[in-house]
């Protein structure tokens, strides 16, 4: 029986009772075990999936009426200055989630990794536990750390670098990606820290001994072992991290009050679905918006696993 | 040598726990200023001299927010046991049966995952709509009730279960449910707990999709109370950190008693061996 295809049933238990209850619970056991979860997601995943396909067609006003637009939909997205804006900041606040995240991420893995293990636990606790918050509450607690005069941040930077106490950032428009890069900072470089050291751990030592008999220094150690060996957990977390950058929406909306700030300086991808599908109404619209949000992420991240695969060499 | 070595690890040792406090500095500031008079909020960067229990009886008093922390314990609670019993039921048979069908459902589940939620927002709204689920917490809790990450968590973990223990059970006539429920998920235990957690924050901290079904201010979740609560209350700011507070506590509490479990599921996924 081993020998067979995966996907054929095994028709009779290895067992001696073979009661015709017992035998036929065996065999529907698998598909009622994943019934659940094929249900709910035929029902609020794929009909949804293809109904926004669909919709994204259709010009609509409350979920009640819908009139057949055709593209106007896109070409109407494509020309409009707000989504441009909202494609520019996203992009912009993706790149620097991703070019100033990811490497403070692992050096952090890397410093921590060299630390004794007790403290290592706690270390690790507190770098993770800015990331505990959700993205509501973090953005709350930012708006008013953010407070011109009086919060934290200002007094803070005055304090070490004389940085002007009345400095704006929320009401800035240049200053308001900042504020929002440094925010996602303190709450995601731990999180990825927490894969990049479990990445770090599991790196065979034996290689490392090997390296050393070959003459390697540390820096040799860290490009021809720790990197490789790291490799597809950091293309995993460059992935997810992009992809989650794409979807920012919560931070931003909660930092400006509900709004996507001075000069639309805070307006995302996501936001602009938000506004014109369930401020405006127009779910269709919003749909197009998804949709186009959806392929493009699709194609940076095959951009991305073609580009780290490639580069690094495909022998893994 | 050895020298260079022991100040090097000194000075490592000493930035991070200088960058460790600097990213708890936050999160003091938090309590500090849920503990602060209005007069007090500012003059002092962090802790008073006088202590002030102001904001937190001064949000208790302006709206009903024990309202909405029971309203958020409830979903997430509602929540977290259903993905749970979903996810690790389906994981469990993706791990340990071979049946038709296997493979379409996996690749299908590593497609949804790839795919960003937003596109589905609109749509899911109008059927939830016409099923008469708006403003109601089963519009809520349905869409989400099966984790798909969960199913991997639970694959990748009862994986790991000796199929010997499954035999002897079968041969002693035990249905399939039953080594489901008394073998596989006793031995789960530490992903069990793992994905509790994540199941737990990611309900309680979301916003968007709570924002958009629920219509009537009495069934608000906690993110979406202290949303309004910022529009509402815009100088009142240790009230809002009070609330900011409470919020963000019961995480942090399940946090402490899980986060063994927690950073072991959740690099299950990503780390092979």
């Amino acid at each position: 029986m081993s020998t067979r295809q995966p996907d054929i049933v095994i028709t009779t238990p290895p067992v001696a009772r073979t009661s015709r209850w017992f035998v036929l619970q065996y065999r529907m056991a698998p598909y009622l075990f994943v019934s659940p979860f094929l249900i709910l997601f035929l029902t609020f995943g794929a009909y949804p999936i293809l109904k926004s396909l669909l919709l994204s067609f259709y010009a609509t006003n409350g979920p009640k009426s819908a009139v057949f637009v055709g593209l106007q939909n896109f070409t109407f997205l494509l020309s409009d200055p707000d989504f441009h804006t909202a494609v520019w900041n996203t992009a912009v606040f993706a790149f620097w989630s991703v070019f100033l995240q990811l490497p403070l991420s692992l050096g952090l893995a890397l410093l921590l990794n060299s630390v004794w293990v007790k403290g290592r636990e706690i270390l690790r606790l507190a770098f993770f536990s800015p990331n505990l918050l959700g993205q509501v509450f973090v953005g709350v607690l930012f708006s008013v750390l953010f407070i011109p005069q009086y919060g934290l941040v200002n007094r803070f930077l005055h304090a070490i670098a004389g940085i002007p106490l009345d400095t704006k950032w929320l009401a800035n428009p240049n200053l308001v990606m900042p504020a929002l890069v440094l925010t996602s900072l303190w709450m995601y470089v731990g999180f990825n820290m927490i894969y990049f050291l479990a990445a770090l751990q599991a790196v065979d030592k034996d290689l490392y001994e090997a390296a050393i008999v070959d003459g390697a220094n540390a820096w040799h150690q860290f490009w021809a072992v720790t990197l490789p060996g790291i490799k597809p957990v950091a293309v995993f977390v460059l992935v997810m991290s992009t992809i989650g950058s794409f979807q920012l929406f919560e931070l931003p909306w909660i930092m400006l009050n509900n709004s996507s700030g001075p000069d639309q300086a805070g307006l995302t991808i996501v936001m602009y679905l938000y506004q014109t599908g369930f401020v405006t109404g127009d779910l269709g619209y919003a749909s197009a918006v998804g949709w186009t949000l959806a392929l493009g992420v699709l194609l940076i991240s095959l951009l991305q696993m073609r580009v780290t695969g490639a580069w690094k060499g495909g022998t893994d | 040598m050895r020298l260079l070595y022991r100040i090097l690890r000194l000075l490592v040792n000493l930035f991070l726990l200088a960058f460790a406090v600097l990213t708890l500095t936050p999160m003091v500031w938090l309590v500090a200023a849920t503990l602060k008079s209005p007069d007090d909020l500012f003059h002092y960067t962090f802790f008073a001299p006088r202590l002030s229990t102001y904001n937190f009886r001064d949000l208790f008093s302006t709206v009903p927010f024990h309202r909405y922390m029971i309203n958020s314990v409830f979903v997430a609670t509602t929540m977290v046991v259903i993905q749970l019993f979903f996810s690790s039921l389906a994981g469990f048979a993706l791990a340990k049966y071979d049946f038709r069908g296997k493979k379409p459902i996996m690749i299908l589940m590593l497609s949804t995952m790839m795919l960003p939620g937003q596109v589905m927002m609109a749509p899911l709204y109008e059927l939830l709509y016409r099923l008469h689920l708006v403003d109601s917490y089963a519009g809520l809790i349905v869409p989400g009730a099966v984790s798909v990450f969960g199913i991997f968590l639970f694959r990748q973990s009862i994986l790991q279960v000796p199929d010997e223990l499954l035999h002897a059970a079968r041969i002693d006539g035990c249905s399939e449910f039953r080594i489901y429920w008394d073998i596989v998920m006793p031995v789960s235990r530490p992903m069990i707990g793992a994905f509790c957690l994540i199941s737990f924050m990611g309900t309680w901290n979301s916003f968007l999709w709570p924002q958009i079904i629920l219509h009537n201010t009495d069934r608000f979740t906690l993110p979406i109370a202290l949303n309004q609560l910022v529009g509402l209350y815009q100088q009142q700011y240790g009230t809002l950190m009070a609330g900011t507070f409470l919020s963000v506590l019961p995480v942090i509490v399940l946090f402490m008693l899980l986060q063994k479990e927690f950073i072991a599921g959740l690099t299950a996924g990503a780390v092979k061996g």
